[in-house]
């Protein structure tokens, strides 16, 4: 399965992209998708997650085709 | 109800004014009561001259947070509607930066609902702010406390 995620803001310039295209295997949860994409860089502490533009847990499991950002948290108003 | 982002300056008196004019087509002498919230921003943050700002977003689901938490306020006070609108882009020192308004029969859901809004826009709407200072530019970490986080609800 294709897997497109999306970084923002500092997460975005740490790692020097706006997002990557993961190709992998199905059954995977969103810290898995962090994982095979960033082996060697642990997520960040309070670093946001969402799955289709809708908040979600690192545990949720992602579907073919979804997209899945990681941002840090947001500071509008 | 109307949420809108601008990535050009905006002014919220204006754009009120204009809103309400048209809402009191429907709402005239139904509403007793209006909650407005402007922030705009400041030239300084943690002891630093800012010079300006960049407001990044997340498109899409930006709009959508919005929506719900907007639709959220509808469904927990008795609102009859409900103004937001936010910049992104390249903002400077006295622009405003987000506009809130509600309309409601009475006050207290009009501040309530206004105050509620505005905090979990805060704590939820996917923006980020970089400031450029005079020795460079460093994204903003976090927010200054507000309601949430000094008085908790009951």
């Amino acid at each position: 399965m294709v897997v497109h995620v999306k970084y923002f803001a500092s997460l975005r310039d740490r790692l020097g992209r706006a997002g990557d295209e993961l190709e992998t295997v199905a059954g995977l949860t969103v810290a898995d998708v962090w994982a095979a994409l960033h082996s060697a860089t642990p997520l960040p502490p309070n670093t946001l997650v969402a799955v289709n533009l809708e908040y979600a847990e690192l545990t949720q499991s992602v579907r073919d085709g979804d997209e899945v950002a990681f941002f840090p948290p947001v500071t509008g108003g | 109800m109307h949420i809108e982002l601008r990535d050009q300056p905006f002014q919220p008196l204006a754009e009120l004014a204009m809103y309400q004019a048209g809402l009191d087509e429907r709402l005239a002498g139904q509403y007793g009561a209006a909650a407005i919230f402007i922030g705009t921003m400041r030239d300084f943050n943690d002891g630093d001259t800012v010079r300006r700002m960049t407001l990044e977003h997340y498109p899409g689901m930006t709009e959508r947070q919005l929506q719900r938490l907007v639709e959220t306020a509808f469904r927990d006070w008795p609102l009859l509607d409900a103004l937001v609108m936010h910049r992104v882009g390249t903002v400077h020192p006295n622009d405003p930066i987000v506009l809130v308004a509600v309309w409601s029969v009475h006050r207290a859901a009009a501040f309530a609902a206004c105050r509620f809004i505005m905090e979990a826009l805060k704590s939820t709407a996917p923006f980020w702010k970089r400031e450029e200072t005079v020795t460079g530019s460093r994204w903003v970490e976090h927010n200054t406390a507000g309601f949430l986080e000094s008085a908790p609800p009951d």
